[in-house]
């Protein structure tokens, strides 16, 4: 009893301290701006108004650079999930020569930091047309989520029984049949959750998008959010306010999904 | 129906052979069994059949067709899996379906072929069930439903019993003889327990280190298995083997005692074992033993002896109140002898002069 009363506790203090960044965000972007420095520290202002928000939707550019985000991360995390299910499949099932050979290449594609790739990436980039395109952006990402979401869908996949495709192909599937019938529709919990890990990679993705895109127009939403910092001065509460309405996509994504994530990371946990 | 041409059939992984010069004709509607311990290629030379598994060197044929480059579903075969491999997504009656949506069959003929099965299967009340919702025994009905319903020309099972506790593995291995019955198809059946194979089987193939030890009808593996392991494997308290040589038409055991053989049987033999089954031992007259532990079966005991320094099980009904270290006679019946030479082959005796 006074067991589960600690680990109750412990649970909550850790909760309220992981969301208290999350709650300030929210509390700056209801804040007037009057309020902002005069009121010093407290939980809650003393008046709450919705100006930030309004101002932030209609006569900002954060409309667009929303927009922006849910193609590039929409598409990266529809793309990168494609691909990392092929191939976590035939990682998991295929025996192939330099199979080891490939898994270790993956691997050590993680191990750069991003940043010392800008420059030849933009270089790869800049003759084929595609910086400052959303669609640049998108294979940037695509490709270097690739791996880890291929390593991802692999685990889940191991978990799944060969058994089960074996007896659809001697029941008259072929492998692909099988792989389409049998083995996605099981290996669904793994898929939302390798979607809901690169949309969330995606959108919160920074140092490509800074570097690639140049100008409002093709900008996403992290980068966006500078323009709210001038020269002079730091706009807090319409910064705060544009961060909270981005983290309403992200909340909403992984409300659908998360009974799949949490069944899919013990899945991938337990069984292995 | 069909029949099956297995040659000289290879099984290589990497420099590791884990099947040798595998040959095998199966007649049309047979049952055959294969049986070894764990780890003998079963499996392996199932899956081959299957298509699971590339065929390293020789040749499968189903009905006088090579089958080595054909994928499973080119086969027309039905296999029942150890873990049942059931569809967690599908109920039980897509469970049974699938194939025959899979070669795109008509609705109505669908209807009617899963439920001519599981009616057979007495599956017709759990249709709507997922496999999650089905207890072990039903989980394997449907597993054989799955494989009935669209008559194919064979039928392989890879230990489809081995999950199933005691009482539901007898039960349902009666109904897989009569299923065969009722269907004459083709079957190979896959085991490790020899019961299952004696029981089954019309023949059966014991497989030993990746080879065939032994093809034959349950009762001439019993009464004449081909070698020591055959001998050993077949046969439930598994046969007593003493070693010694033969000389003058005697078996001299290692301690000294003598032995005589029955006629036809070689006069001289370095290194031989005998083997006689425990059933076949008698108690009353004849060799000295000593009763070491006494196993009550029920049906009869099962006696652990010490007779010239080996172990020996005898297995009687009689109920006579022994206790151990009480002295006994054994006889070991002429008849029932078999003799194997220094390569564990077994030795026949020659045909009886008035046979
Ligand atoms: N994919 C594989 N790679 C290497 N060895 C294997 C593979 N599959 C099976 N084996 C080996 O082949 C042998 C036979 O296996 P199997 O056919 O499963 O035996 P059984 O069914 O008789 O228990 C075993 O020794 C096993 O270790
Ligand atoms: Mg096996």
């Amino acid at each position: 009893m006074l067991k589960t009363i600690a680990h109750r506790v412990a649970i909550l203090c850790f909760i309220a301290f992981s969301l208290f960044p999350l709650f300030w965000l929210l509390k700056v972007s209801v804040t007037p701006n009057d309020l902002l420095y005069s009121e010093g520290v407290r939980l809650w202002p003393s008046r709450v108004t919705l100006d930030h928000f309004s101002f932030v939707l209609a006569n900002s550019e954060f409309p667009r650079f929303f927009g922006n985000s849910l193609i590039v991360s929409g598409t990266t995390a529809v793309c990168t999930t494609i691909l990392a299910a092929l191939m976590g499949y035939a990682l998991s099932r295929f025996r192939f020569r330099g199979k080891l050979w490939l898994a270790g290449l993956l691997l050590v594609t993680q191990m750069f930091p991003l940043v010392m790739l800008v420059a030849p990436i933009f270089k790869i980039l800049a003759p084929l047309g595609l910086t400052n395109s959303l669609a640049g952006l998108i294979v940037v990402y695509t490709a270097f989520n690739v791996p880890f979401a291929s390593f991802l869908m692999q685990g889940f996949f191991d978990g799944i029984p060969p058994d089960l495709e074996e007896a659809a192909m001697i029941d008259g599937a072929d492998r692909f049949t099988a792989f389409r019938q049998i083995i996605l529709p099981l290996g669904l919990p793994g898929i939302a959750a390798t979607l809901g890990f690169v949309f969330t990679a995606a959108w919160s993705e920074m140092i490509f998008a800074l570097m690639l895109i140049s100008g409002n127009d093709k900008a996403t939403f992290p980068v966006g959010l500078l323009s709210f910092v001038s020269k002079f001065s730091v706009d807090y509460g319409q910064m705060m306010a544009a961060g909270v309405l981005a983290l309403i996509p992200a909340c909403l994504f992984f409300l659908m999904i998360q009974r799949y994530l949490v069944q899919g990371m013990t899945a991938g946990a337990v069984k292995g | 129906m069909a029949t099956m041409e297995i040659r000289s059939a290879r099984k290589t992984y990497g420099t590791l052979c884990v099947l040798e010069d595998i040959n095998l004709s199966i007649g049309d509607g047979e049952f055959i069994v294969l049986v070894g311990p764990s780890g003998c290629g079963k499996s392996t030379l199932l899956r081959m059949i299957a298509g699971l598994e590339e065929i390293s060197a020789g040749e499968i044929r189903i009905e006088d067709r090579v089958v080595n480059d054909l994928p499973p579903k080119a086969r027309d075969i039905a296999m029942v899996f150890q873990s049942y491999a059931l569809y967690p997504h599908m109920n039980v009656a897509d469970n049974m379906s699938y194939s025959l949506r899979l070669r795109k069959a008509d609705k109505p003929t669908i209807a009617d072929k899963v439920r001519d099965a599981s009616a057979k299967l007495g599956l017709g009340a759990l249709l709507e069930r997922k496999p999650k919702a089905l207890s072990g025994g039903q989980r394997q009905r449907v597993a054989m439903g799955r494989a009935i319903v669209r008559q194919p020309k064979a039928f392989l099972f890879d230990e489809p019993l081995s999950n199933l506790d005691a009482r539901l593995r007898e039960q349902m291995r009666a109904e897989i003889r009569k299923l065969h019955r009722a269907l004459g198809a083709t079957s190979i059946y896959v085991t490790h327990d020899q019961v299952e194979a004696m029981t089954l089987a019309d023949r059966i193939v014991a497989m030993h280190g990746g080879h065939i030890q032994q093809v034959g009808t349950p009762l001439e593996l019993y009464d004449r298995p081909a070698n020591l392991f055959v001998a050993g494997f077949i046969g439930s308290p598994g046969m007593n083997f003493v070693e010694g040589a033969v000389e003058l038409g005697t078996f001299v055991m290692r301690d000294g005692t003598r032995l005589p053989l029955p006629e036809g049987m070689p006069e001289t033999l370095g290194g031989a074992t005998l083997g006689i089954r425990p059933e076949h031992v008698t108690l009353g007259e004849g060799l000295a033993a000593e009763v070491e532990l006494v196993e009550p079966t029920g049906h009869g005991i099962i006696l652990h002896l010490r007779l010239a320094g080996a172990v020996f099980r005898v297995l009687t009904t009689d109920r006579r109140w022994l206790t151990p270290g009480d002295q006994v006679q054994v006889g070991l019946p002429a008849g029932a002898l078999h003799l194997f030479d220094e390569s564990e082959q077994r030795v026949a005796p020659a045909p009886h002069p008035q046979q």
